[in-house]
């Protein structure tokens, strides 16, 4: 059978960096292709050539035999094939119907817009994936997962042929997950070619019919059928086999909490939370997005305090009404956007580092000591081993694992009491991750609380002592780590 | 449900109320006559405001040279008439529209060219525009503006005698007003260069992917600001009937917070016709109230500063009291 699309030697490279090196690769009609690779192994370049984005520099693409060349978006799109960004891009502002069909009348230049035809379309999309969403609401309001699937509907506008998705899951909860899953399975049936990019090797065992993965911009093997194991996965893609530590709290029973809250109640938000959190302790917060434990988290950080309810730092009552009273007490929190919440993007990355911390590291005056800086600086890029040729390189320029790191970095420097960690891992890659695990786990040895909220069940399970199952933002249950494992934990997530 | 949730609706009730205060101060708040002043001396402001809200609709921060460009369209429309010793109230407002699309125009170039932001790239074609026009008129005022000018603002509809003898009427420049929003009402909902203007302020990212011209979108609005500067501009020199040099500078923060009052944000991609007008109306109406209540204009700040206030906060508190969870046992 002649594949969808085969590409042929492709090589790119920007300003003498290579980021694909003579790759090949092939997708069939019907099929399942899960791409994988770490940050910056050059899938996202690889993308980009496909959708025509940007050109290659040589080698070539074929779509059922036929070669292209030098293809724009456009052409790409009325060869059928779409890519599904990361980002979605979507107009937050328009409503779904629009969103959907805009692409659509843009193509077949029309001037004026008829809202009845836009609804049509749009309807006409959804109901061939079998969406229902209102096609009158506005698209920001809507939930990420109901966002994607008005961006998968709009990629049903054409005759759709190869379907790319980035990344789709990396924010999406275990229930929208599940029925992404179920739609692309769909896809396939119907015929359509799909490219399937992700991290979770969980999701890759499930779905996909074909595994290959980049490594420095090289393809280094497929592997198929009976070979799609979680250890193979892990082997493909980092060269070598990685075993996850799993954290084995040391606490003494002595010690009393570093941190107790005690009926905290926020209208709209959640009622009556109530734990205590150890030093030496990582306690695991699961819930689906929407169960209150996003917002447990910025009441704790002073982000958007509580209405009523009692936080004790070390046994001390801590009212905590705003964020500097949160970081003055010993809180930190790593949120779960580092792009918009947790980092000074255009920043050097030694000036992120220190940000926490500026205070201390004026000398005499109102002046920063710059060699106390550099000090300070040079020691956390190596206790994080964060991958930067110079520190006063922006952090946008780091790849997601490393600007992750510069996160924690930051809070890590003000050595704090208590450590909120907000879906850490998310974008980052498998040896990345086990990095961060293992700061963590550090820190928690060292005597600081840390509370891990997660939508990964096995990150979870392989990362904490104790587990609040948190749902309705109420804390539902309360139980060891040790009594559960990451299938049982992911049912009771479900569940709830 | 969807009705509290609109800024329209606070600016409607907003402005029945102090209506309603007014008319109890001075019953001649509410006369027909009143009324129809009020209309005509917001009309330019009006004009403006629908160029600012295709500008802020579109993202990324205002554009504040507006009035330079309605200030040299005006000099140099009044100047031609006069050079040909009359000519008609059409051929000024066609020198005055191309002149202030070109004008706009280059605005569109230069942000599109550099990606400076709006308000840096208009803040220097501001100083331009007035600086070459002061430059090149030495500062003129010409007193007299020709025999059309004083025709098309002279003009009234519905015209009746007052009580004093005086005649009023509905002035054509309200007209000029209302045409001009129906014109930005058609493009922004019915057309797909005004949806490609609401997917540019969105996301612009975004509407590149989906295939929108950016460049030509961005030099419509631009050129649309400027030739709306120019109407403004002519209708501004038929109501006071004559063209001095710094007569309109210094509405520009006046026009974006009637604006920005009326629902449309400074980040792009949100913002009505109708919501745009009620904020114009306001700031028309408070102006006229002060004068109807003896007390002194300079108030009249006072009075949109805390407008622009009361708006701001109506909309934080819409936002607070939205629901992030739904707590379990919890009464709605």
């Amino acid at each position: 059978m002649q594949p969808f699309l085969q590409l042929d030697g492709i090589s790119k490279s920007f300003a003498g960096v290579h980021a694909l090196v003579d790759v090949d690769l092939t997708v069939n009609s019907g099929e399942i292709l899960c791409l994988m690779g770490e940050n910056g192994s050059g899938k996202s370049t690889l993308i980009k050539i496909v959708s025509g984005v940007q050109p290659q520099d040589s080698g070539t693409i074929r779509v059922e035999g036929q070669d292209v060349r030098d293809a724009t978006t456009a052409e790409m799109i009325r060869h059928g094939i779409q890519v599904i960004y990361q980002d979605l891009s979507l107009m937050p502002n328009l409503t779904v119907a629009e969103n959907i069909a805009m692409a659509r009348t843009i193509r077949e230049g029309r001037r004026l817009v008829r809202w009845g035809e836009m609804r049509q379309i749009a309807q006409e999309a959804m109901d061939r994936i079998g969406a229902k969403i209102d096609p009158d609401a506005t698209v920001g309001d809507l939930p990420v997962g109901l966002q994607q699937m008005v961006a998968i509907c709009r990629a049903f506008t054409s005759d759709l042929r190869l379907l790319i998705l980035d990344e789709p899951t990396a924010s999406l909860n275990r229930t929208e997950i599940e029925h992404l899953l179920a739609l692309v399975r769909e896809m396939k049936d119907r015929g359509i070619a799909i490219i399937f990019i992700t991290h979770k090797i969980d999701e890759v065992i499930d779905v996909a019919d074909r595994v290959t993965c980049l490594r420095d911009g090289r393809n280094v093997g497929s592997l198929t059928g009976e070979e799609l194991t979680y250890d193979r996965i892990v082997e493909l893609m980092t060269g070598r086999e990685v075993v996850p530590v799993p954290f084995v709290a040391r606490i003494d029973p002595t010690q009393a909490p570093v941190l107790s809250v005690r009926n905290l109640t926020k209208r709209h938000n959640f009622a009556d939370v109530t734990f205590d959190l150890y030093p030496g302790e990582i306690l695991g917060i699961a819930g689906l997005l929407g169960s209150g434990r996003t917002e447990i988290a910025k009441a704790l950080f002073g982000f958007s305090p509580a209405d009523s309810g009692e936080i004790r730092i070390g046994g001390k009552v801590q009212p905590i009404r705003n964020v500097r009273e949160a970081v003055a007490a010993g809180i930190a929190y790593v949120p779960e956007n580092r792009l918009t919440e947790g980092l000074f993007l255009q920043k050097a990355v030694g000036d992120n580092l220190v940000s926490n911390v500026i205070d201390d590291l004026t000398g005499r005056g109102v002046l920063i000591d710059e060699d106390r800086k550099a000090a300070m600086v040079a020691e956390w890029i190596g206790a994080l081993s964060i991958k930067v040729a110079d520190p006063s390189a922006p952090v946008r320029s780091l790849s997601g694992g490393n600007q992750q790191r510069v996160v924690i970095g930051k809070w890590l420097t003000r050595r704090p009491k208590v450590l909120i960690l907000n879906g850490p891992t998310v974008g980052v890659d498998i040896a990345a991750k086990a990095y961060i695990y293992e700061i963590v786990h550090n820190l928690a040895h060292e005597g600081a609380g840390v509370i891990l909220i997660s939508d990964e069940a096995p990150e979870i399970v392989n990362n904490s002592n104790r587990i609040l199952l948190v749902r309705g933002g109420r804390v539902q249950r309360e139980l060891e780590t040790r009594q559960t494992s990451a299938q049982e934990l992911h049912r009771m997530v479900a569940a709830s | 449900m969807k009705l509290f949730q609109r800024s329209e609706f606070y600016l409607v009730v907003l402005i029945a109320l102090i209506c309603i205060f007014i008319t109890s101060q001075n019953p001649n708040f509410l006369t027909l006559q009143n009324l129809y002043g009020v209309l005509r001396s917001a009309s330019v402001n009006g004009i403006f405001a629908v160029g600012v809200l295709f500008v802020l609709i579109l993202g990324g921060t205002p554009d504040v040279s507006f009035p330079a460009i309605a200030q040299v369209t005006q000099y140099v429309a009044v100047l031609a008439l006069i050079a040909i010793g009359g000519g008609n109230i059409a051929l000024a407002f066609a020198i005055a529209i191309v002149l202030g699309a070109v004008m706009g125009a280059l605005n569109g170039i230069i942000i599109q060219i550099f990606r400076v932001t709006t308000i840096v790239v208009t803040i220097a074609t501001f100083n331009l525009y007035f600086g070459m026009l002061y430059v090149l008129s030495r500062g003129d005022v010409l007193f007299e503006v020709p025999r059309p000018f004083h025709d098309f603002g002279g003009t009234l509809l519905f015209a009746r005698e007052g009580a004093n003898g005086a005649v009023y009427g509905l002035s054509l420049l309200p007209v000029l007003w209302l045409a001009v929003m129906i014109v930005g009402w058609f493009i922004l909902r019915r057309t797909m260069l005004g949806r490609s203007i609401f997917a540019m302020g969105g996301d612009e990212v975004s509407a590149v992917r989906i295939g929108v011209n950016t460049f030509a979108v961005r030099l419509f609005v631009f050129s649309f600001v400027g030739a709306l500067a120019g109407i403004a501009g002519i209708a501004h020199a038929s109501l006071v009937l004559s063209a001095i040099p710094n007569s309109i500078v210094g509405v520009e923060l006046e026009v974006i917070a009637a604006v920005v009052l009326g629902g449309a944000s400074l980040f792009g991609g949100k913002g009505t016709v109708t919501g745009t007008m009620l904020g114009v109306l306001l700031f028309a109406i408070l102006r006229n109230g002060l004068v109807l209540l003896n007390i002194s204009s300079y108030w009249y700040d006072v009075t949109i500063g805390i407008a622009i206030i009361l708006g701001m906060s109506a909309n934080a508190w819409q936002r607070r009291n939205q629901v992030n969870v739904a707590v379990e046992g919890e009464a709605p």
